[in-house]
């Protein structure tokens, strides 16, 4: 077993998925802490350029698994060919971003290996030579410290955000091209073009204010109160995933990982609980206020201020308290 | 088309939730439901049944109470169904949860194999991937449109930021559902009467220890998360708490 962290970055149609560096930053802070090594490997067909640009990251070694059978995304070809170059690094860690991609493959891929894959690990703890991930559960009500029971290889997703790409230390690495192994099997999932649905009507991601409904608006007649308080705010309002899914507001206006990012000045989230797909979508918001009659709602966490009382009372007050602060500047 | 949709029994969304003694989960005397996304993939397995015919299996591991869920899914239509019940299934990490599943349904041979995204309790999302590598079959995750064709299923993926994906995959083979795929119904009252009637077949855990691996998951600890940030807790009369909060958001963050 060589110590070494091997992180498996993400591209899609020549493009990498930017959680790719917060996964790179995941590592070298757990490799400052244990003295391992790290290094990286992207999975495609002609990814040696997007190989490169991980290379200027301060890692060991970058690796382009290379393959015609890895061009267009399938699991079944991705469990192929990370499952026999894991076995030829005997990497001590795998460290993956828990993208909608790796969700699809990286349990199966542990399996395969006879080991388990703790997935959306927010942190990590090194204690005693071992290495355990700390994870939310319950919907973000409890944090958990979670151990492999098993020898390594040690799998672990990283939740978006829970790192800063952007702090991932610069170096420069070399690139080694590999040809990944390719199953001989037919294949069974054909996958066909990504595609984007209607054409986006509004831009959530420019708005510099935000007001969020969740469950615990009730009712779609309820709406009224937040599109009021977006209005004097000059902002644009939106949602976490049951009020999109409930018909109520259209998709394009939902906050979260299958939804929009957004890091606006101000957030203002009404009866919204903070389970962590909504929360990796607005985290970045510079000023979050919540309104929840929950005194222990998740999204409290990373709220800058927490109002606990009944929405239906606080909007319209606030609503009212705005006017009057913007009528009198 | 033989389908089976696995459920599992989750807190309720709103309900207040406490640690056991050892943090290390949390106490049982709390309300239950059916995890939200399997609930989806119940309705779109009965959906896929009233198309093409054949017949719905529901499954559950967990205590005796998490039978209720079987229950509902009997009332909502499904023919039958299978608990495998003991208290050591409800902290189990998903892949022995996909292995003691793969171990009570064998000789089954179903078609289609659906179950939600991800539960609202371990959210680990790895359940329905891990049951397809231990039988075998393809898989597909976070799905949002089934059509049955003649080579097997064209499916509607979803991405991320809006995105999506069709594919197309051979059967037998196994989905995980999202939230909103399509509109859930009601037990209706002759459901819930019929479905005292339907068969449930229990497993116990020595049929399927067997089947289990020892290398598990182990939480260590649980415990309530400290806040990220500086937090300015309000707690006030409605007019008064709007006040502090423009006051904040004018002076402090100067937001407005």
């Amino acid at each position: 077993m060589a110590d070494m962290i091997l992180v498996v970055a993400e591209q899609r149609e020549g493009k990498l998925n930017r959680a790719s560096f917060e996964t790179i930053a995941a590592a070298q802070a757990i490799a400052k802490e244990t003295g391992w090594a790290v290094e990286v490997v992207l999975p495609g067909q002609g990814v040696a350029a997007l190989a490169q640009e991980l290379a200027t990251k301060a890692v060991g070694k970058v690796y382009a698994l290379e393959a015609e059978a890895l061009k267009a995304y399938t699991s079944d070809a991705y469990v192929h060919a990370l499952k026999a170059f894991i076995v030829e690094k005997q990497s001590k860690v795998v460290l993956f971003p828990h993208t909608y991609q790796v969700r699809d493959f990286a349990p199966r891929l542990a399996l395969g290996l006879d080991r388990t894959l703790i997935s959306d690990a927010t942190g990590y703890k090194f204690e005693g030579g071992a290495l355990k991930f700390t994870r939310q559960m319950f919907q973000g009500k409890f944090t958990a410290d979670v151990s492999f029971g098993g020898d390594a290889p040690w799998m672990a997703t990283v939740q978006i955000g829970a790192f800063r790409g952007d702090q991932a230390e610069n170096g420069s690495a070399p690139v080694e091209n590999v040809t990944a192994a390719v199953a001989d099997a037919p294949a069974r999932v054909t996958p066909h073009e990504v595609f984007q649905e209607a054409k986006q009507t509004v831009d959530l991601s420019q708005a510099e204010v935000i007001v969020a409904v969740g469950r615990g608006i009730k009712e779609q007649k309820n709406l009224a109160l937040a599109e009021n308080l977006a209005a004097v705010l000059g902002g644009e309002v939106a949602a976490s995933r049951p009020i999109c899914d409930n018909g109520w507001l259209p998709l394009e206006r939902q906050i979260g990982s299958s939804g929009q990012t957004v890091a606006p000045k101000l957030y203002i989230a009404l009866g919204v609980s903070g389970a962590i797909q909504h929360i990796v979508g607005m985290k970045g918001a510079r000023t979050i206020v919540a309104v929840n009659k929950d005194p222990e709602a998740p999204i409290f966490e990373i709220a800058d201020v927490a109002v606990v009382g009944d929405l239906f009372q606080v909007v319209p007050a606030l609503t009212e308290e705005i006017k009057k602060a913007k009528g009198s500047q | 088309m033989k389908i089976l949709v696995c459920i599992k029994q989750v807190p309720q969304k709103d309900a207040p939730l406490r640690l056991n003694e050892a943090g290390t989960w949390i106490r049982d005397d709390v309300s239950w439901e059916t995890n939200e996304p399997d609930a989806y993939a119940l309705e779109e397995a009965l959906r896929q049944k009233e198309k093409h015919g054949g017949e719905v299996a529901a499954i559950t591991a967990g205590p005796a109470r998490a039978q209720q869920v079987l229950r509902e899914a009997l009332a909502k239509g499904a023919d039958r169904a299978i608990h495998l019940e003991d208290d050591r299934f409800a902290q189990m990490d998903a892949a022995n949860t996909a292995r003691a599943i793969a171990a009570a349904i064998a000789g089954e041979n179903f078609d289609l194999i659906v179950t939600g995204l991800q539960s609202d309790d371990f959210g680990a999302a790895q359940t329905g991937v891990l049951l397809a590598e231990i039988l075998g079959v393809p898989h597909a995750t976070i799905i949002i449109g089934i059509e049955k064709t003649d080579a097997g299923l064209k499916l509607k993926r979803e991405l991320e930021a809006g995105h999506y994906q069709h594919i197309e995959m051979t059967m037998p083979a196994v989905l995980t559902i999202q939230s909103g795929i399509n509109k859930l119904r009601y037990a209706t009252l002759i459901g819930i009467k019929q479905a005292k009637m339907k068969p449930m077949r229990k497993v116990t855990w020595a049929e399927v220890e067997g089947k289990l691996s020892k290398h598990v998951q182990k939480i260590e600890r649980l415990y309530v998360p400290g806040s990220q940030k500086k937090t300015r807790k309000i707690e006030a009369p409605a007019g008064e708490a709007a006040k502090q909060v423009v006051e904040y958001l004018k002076n402090e963050a100067r937001a407005i």
